[in-house]
């Protein structure tokens, strides 16, 4: 199922699963990565999967890349298996404070706001991946009535909390942190949450995810 | 109560507590930080006479003055390092590699590392920390670690939990080496740059910026022609990885990159040449040298062994 694996400098294995961005190839990614997660292979200190590709990093102490290329193409994936993926609803809240490209969205897509919100809110989305910062997942496939490209000039801040889109996809900012992706709504929601000794991080890759539009008096008082 | 503790007077330009690094975490988005420099973290432990795993404090540049509370205590700072050690009025000139008693009211000034950037100070115990996963590596930017995930701030305090009652002198002969030719592997997207750009990147000169940290160090240089398109679809990412974005300046990420990134990777930094590369001053002028895997691990074998040697005669 991996269409070719080569190394990634002298600590990791480059896995790739090819070039196209689709649940389906992601699929077979989140399933080599819970597959090896789950073997708890001697050497292997990381995994990253992301849209199309898994890079699976070793201790050179302990390891090498010969030995986990070979148990990596010796492992047995069912691709039947199901994913167990969790589902999980995210309030949102879309008040002017918070939606704070809204209007520019509604003239770059030509259509109303309340359209937007119509083909985004309750619409399910499948994470991809997490990362780039602690716990931002990134979820597709939005609608194609509401793709469009980043801010030019990304933001400095985006508050935490921010949903953006941007071509096919949507994340959440569970940080505040500098970001160019379109800001339509904030969730009251932890997204991440360091404390937490395990599984810090709400949605991991291959989990689905419905946006649910509250109220602002309902995200004033949202209690987790 | 008298708890044997030190006292910042000034907390220096990035002072922050690292161990080994924090392992399993990549694909939530938590990088795997940690000392920059190996092997002078576990030397500075080994002096002390702590497991080489325990935490230390690496500063950059300018590193914390110090006054030290309590039982004696031994120190010892690794790395290419001017420091001081003021004990009421007699000021003696520290020696990296080698062991210091501390002793109540004394202050540890470490001034600034020498034509390096990163030097490291571990005490002979533990430090009083919060580890978190399994780390007390700080990540500063998603407050991950010791010290809430901050770096060391004036007139902070930190505390001891236990001292190391042997206060036995240690000393070890060494001198950092600093290097030029940083050796590569080629990246994943290697063929994405014109022959004109694989030709610049082996063969001239480039320079280290200033804006350069724990998360990444940044070039300049001839540019680099990209001739595939500039954004590839986000992926993985290493510690090592050199990516280069349109605007033709390669990245080489460090301890706290990122862990998905979006630009071509037109080469990996082996593991041997990381210590050292981490330790280049921005201004610095390196150029590229192509290796393959086999030698690569040779070479990262050659320094680990290197390393251990250098542990093994403390």
């Amino acid at each position: 199922m991996i269409k070719n694996i080569s190394n990634l400098g002298d600590a990791a294995l480059y896995c790739d699963f090819g070039n196209e961005v689709n649940k389906e190839i992601n699929t077979k990614v989140i399933r080599y990565f819970k597959s090896i997660k789950k073997d708890n292979i001697e050497g292997i200190n990381n995994l990253t999967p992301s849209y199309n590709k898994l890079i699976v990093s070793f201790d050179l102490n302990k390891t090498s890349y010969k030995e986990i290329k070979k148990k990596v193409e010796n492992l047995s994936i069912n691709i039947n298996e199901d994913l167990l993926n969790k589902k999980i609803e995210i309030p949102v809240c879309v008040e002017e404070e918070f939606s704070l490209d809204i209007k520019r969205l509604e003239k770059k897509l030509k259509i109303n706001s309340e359209k937007i919100y119509e083909n985004f809110f309750d619409k399910n989305f499948f994470c991809y991946m997490t990362g780039f910062i602690a716990g931002m997942p990134f979820l597709g496939d939005l609608d194609v009535n509401l793709r469009a490209k980043r801010l030019e000039t990304p933001r400095v801040k985006v508050p935490k909390g921010s949903i953006g889109i941007t071509e096919q996809f949507a994340n959440i900012y569970t940080f505040e942190s500098p970001g160019g992706w379109n800001i339509i709504g904030n969730t009251p929601l932890n997204i991440f949450n360091s404390f937490k000794e395990v599984d810090p991080n709400l949605i991991n890759p291959g989990d689905l995810v419905l946006f649910k539009r509250i109220t602002k008096n309902q995200y004033q008082n949202y209690n987790e | 109560m008298n708890k044997n503790h030190f006292e910042i007077i000034r907390a220096g330009v990035n002072s922050t507590f690292q161990d080994k690094g924090r392992e399993n975490f990549y694909h939530i988005g938590i990088p795997f930080s940690g000392a920059m420099d190996n092997r002078n973290y576990l030397i500075a432990n080994k002096l002390v006479g702590n497991n080489l795993e325990f935490p230390v404090l690496e500063f950059a540049y300018q590193g914390p003055l110090l006054k030290y509370l309590g039982e004696k205590i031994n120190i010892a700072i690794t790395g290419d390092v001017s420091f001081k050690i003021k004990k009421g009025s007699t000021v003696i000139d520290g020696i990296c590699y080698q062991t210091f008693t501390l002793e109540n009211g004394d202050e540890l000034d470490v001034i600034s590392t020498n034509k390096s950037v990163y030097g490291y100070l571990a005490v002979g115990g533990e430090f009083d920390l919060k580890f978190q996963w399994l780390s007390c590596s700080t990540n500063t930017k998603a407050n991950i670690g010791a010290n809430n995930g901050k770096k060391l701030e004036n007139n902070q305090k930190i505390n001891l939990l236990k001292i190391n009652q042997n206060l036995n002198y240690k000393k070890l002969n060494y001198i950092n080496t600093r290097i030029e030719n940083i050796r590569v592997i080629k990246g994943t997207n290697f063929d994405y740059f014109s022959d004109e750009g694989k030709k610049i990147f082996f063969e001239k000169e480039f320079t280290i910026s200033k804006l350069t940290d724990r998360m990444g160090m940044r070039l300049e240089g001839p540019n680099i022609e990209n001739i595939v398109d500039t954004n590839i679809k986000s992926e993985g990412l290493i510690k090592g990885v050199i990516q280069v974005p349109a605007d033709g300046n390669p990245i080489i990420m460090l301890s706290d990159h990122g862990t998905i990134g979006g630009y071509p990777k037109i080469g990996v930094v082996i593991s041997a040449d990381y210590d050292k590369l981490v330790q280049l001053t921005p201004g610095s002028k390196v150029k590229f040298k192509e290796v393959e895997l086999s030698s690569a691990e040779t070479l990262f074998r050659l320094y680990d062994l290197e390393t251990q040697n250098l542990i093994s005669q403390i």
